[in-house]
């Protein structure tokens, strides 16, 4: 989504001259056509996340919509005080942008991963964190965030190639079941992906939605009613299990449901085996892709 | 304040009050900016915003109590004069850098004026503020630094050793200047000889407690003003 997110602000940027962005020394092979097009309004600050994280904060309040990107956890974890003091606790429309959430930078280790951005950044005051799906969510998702008077995260990852999947939006379903569904698959992010290539007679027998946007309120009618005739629902998330999808989910469905279900969860375990590999290696090992996401389907749709 | 809030901190304020009250009153235009970045000195910050008329004596008699905007540290509630929320230490170099770039960008005059403690150098975050003043040659940026050799839990010297500062701040790209930082005459001369070729960072030798029979001791950090001192510095 790299390539997409430059296009992105680029065009915006074009109808705005209040942007500023600013980099924590990266962006090799993907800021120079912004860099380029900003002029003295892209700023490279630096391998000093906390210094550029608060000066955003500032360049806020005097009027400018301020970007900071870096890879996820440097961008987020490195400078978390300044995030929550200087940009959320005074509301400022200071725009957070993590390139590589969950596994993203797979063979560089886990220092370079992000498996608590999700949780980390939504329970920050007035923050909104985005989780695009598609090349297209992106752009949209970028416009949606430069009207948005809040700090916004976005967590940049390899894009679905997903043919047909609806404009951006908080709750999409993605997916129809071709038969009467055994289960409601809901998932956040990128790794939803990995679902469209489990084996066909798996997919038709399950109801794929998407969480995009967080903080979430409230779920769907449409995918209540679902869930409560289904009663069987099954979470996947590039992330830990706390703080994330499943127990922000989980939440909601106590309050909105009246019958009984079964809720089945798949989320990032870290690292089980202690070594590393890409991206989709590591979801492999947490039963997030290949053959071990089947295993877990299937078992959880013959309960 | 102190004595009604029965609060500490009393020493962190009188550190710094000619230093703030030079800033205040002698070198800000109405539209620059001061960064308390010593947020634990907000009493002396309220005080100076009383005396300019942003805050009244209502609001000052609610310092330190329930239901108030003059929490121990300044807030968040955008009280005229005060920018941003201080208190977590290392935060307000960086902020006075970003007013420095937005104001740089804009092509405006106005100025940042940011207060730090001289413990509170001991952040990462402070060095990277400064580095990047420095880079960019903000020198909308006036950096004063209340240098009393005291911190949190013992003297600056022996907890992580700050001096030579003033060559650590040339070396980082800074103009440096010295200061008496209780005498007026002394803050005055330490910005009139500024040559504008740098960004300017003020050392202001200060006295913790300045005043108080525990000045220049850790206890004035923390310890509220007994009855004595009370009616001591009052008389004064």
């Amino acid at each position: 989504m790299r390539k997409e997110f430059a296009k992105a602000i680029i065009d915006i940027s074009k109808a705005n001259d209040k942007i500023v962005f600013l980099t924590g020394d990266l962006g090799f092979m993907a800021l120079e056509e912004v860099k380029a097009e900003l002029g003295e309004r892209f700023i490279n600050a630096g391998v000093a996340e906390q210094n550029m994280a608060t000066m955003a904060a500032s360049l806020a309040y005097e009027g400018f919509l301020p970007f900071i990107y870096s890879i996820s956890p440097f961008v987020t974890l490195r400078p978390y005080e300044q995030l929550r003091n200087d940009i959320c606790l005074h509301n400022l429309p200071v725009k957070v942008i993590a390139n590589g959430g969950g596994y993203g930078y797979g063979i560089m280790g886990g220092t370079h991963h992000n498996i608590e951005d999700i949780g980390t950044m939504r329970i920050l005051p007035n923050m909104k964190v985005f989780v695009p799906f598609t090349k297209d969510d992106v752009h949209t998702t970028l416009q949606q965030m430069v009207l948005d008077p809040s700090p916004n995260y976005l967590r940049l990852n390899l894009a679905s190639t997903q043919e047909g999947i609806a404009t951006f939006s908080q709750w999409r379903k993605i997916k129809k079941a071709a038969n009467k569904p055994k289960a409601i698959i809901i998932g956040t992010g990128t790794v939803t992906d990995n679902l469209f290539k489990l084996p066909a007679t798996l997919l038709d027998d399950v109801e794929i939605w998407l969480l995009s946007k967080y903080p979430v309120y409230d779920i769907p009618k449409e995918l209540i009613d679902s869930i409560s005739e289904i009663k069987n629902v099954i979470t996947i998330e590039e992330h830990q299990g706390q703080c994330g999808l499943h127990e922000t989910l989980a939440s909601l469905l106590l309050k909105q449901l009246t019958t009984p279900i079964q809720y089945n969860t798949l989320f990032a375990s870290g690292y089980p085996s202690g070594k590393y590999g890409s991206q989709q290696w590591h979801l492999e090992e947490n039963n997030l892709g290949g053959k071990n996401l089947e295993i877990k389907i299937k078992e959880f749709i013959s309960k | 304040m102190y004595k009604k809030a029965n609060a500490g901190h009393v020493g962190c304020s009188l550190s710094c009050l000619e230093m703030l009250t030079f800033i205040k009153f002698e070198l800000m235009k109405p539209e620059d900016e001061v960064i308390l970045s010593k947020g634990h000195a907000a009493a002396l910050l309220y005080s100076v915003l009383a005396e300019a008329g942003t805050l009244s004596e209502k609001d000052i008699e609610t310092f330190y109590q329930n239901d108030t905007y003059l929490s121990a540290h300044p807030p968040v509630n955008k009280i005229k004069g005060i920018p941003f929320a201080t208190g977590s230490l290392g935060h307000g170099l960086s902020l006075a850098a970003g007013f420095g770039l937005a104001n740089k960008l804009k092509r405006s005059d106005k100025k940042i004026y940011c207060l730090t403690s001289d413990g509170e150098i001991n952040e990462g975050s402070t060095w990277e503020a400064a580095l990047f003043i420095s880079h960019h040659n903000l020198q909308n940026v006036v950096w004063f630094i209340d240098r009393n050799y005291l911190q949190g839990f013992g003297r600056t010297e022996d907890t992580l050793q700050l001096d030579p500062l003033d060559k650590k701040l040339e070396s980082f790209g800074f103009e440096v200047t010295i200061a008496d930082g209780h005498d007026f005459d002394s803050l005055k001369q330490s910005v009139a000889t500024f040559k504008h070729r740098k960004p300017l960072a003020v050392i202001c030798n200060t006295i913790k407690g300045n005043g108080l029979a525990l000045q220049n001791t850790v206890d004035c950090h923390y310890l509220p003003l007994t009855e004595e001192e009370f009616r001591k510095l009052t008389t004064q």
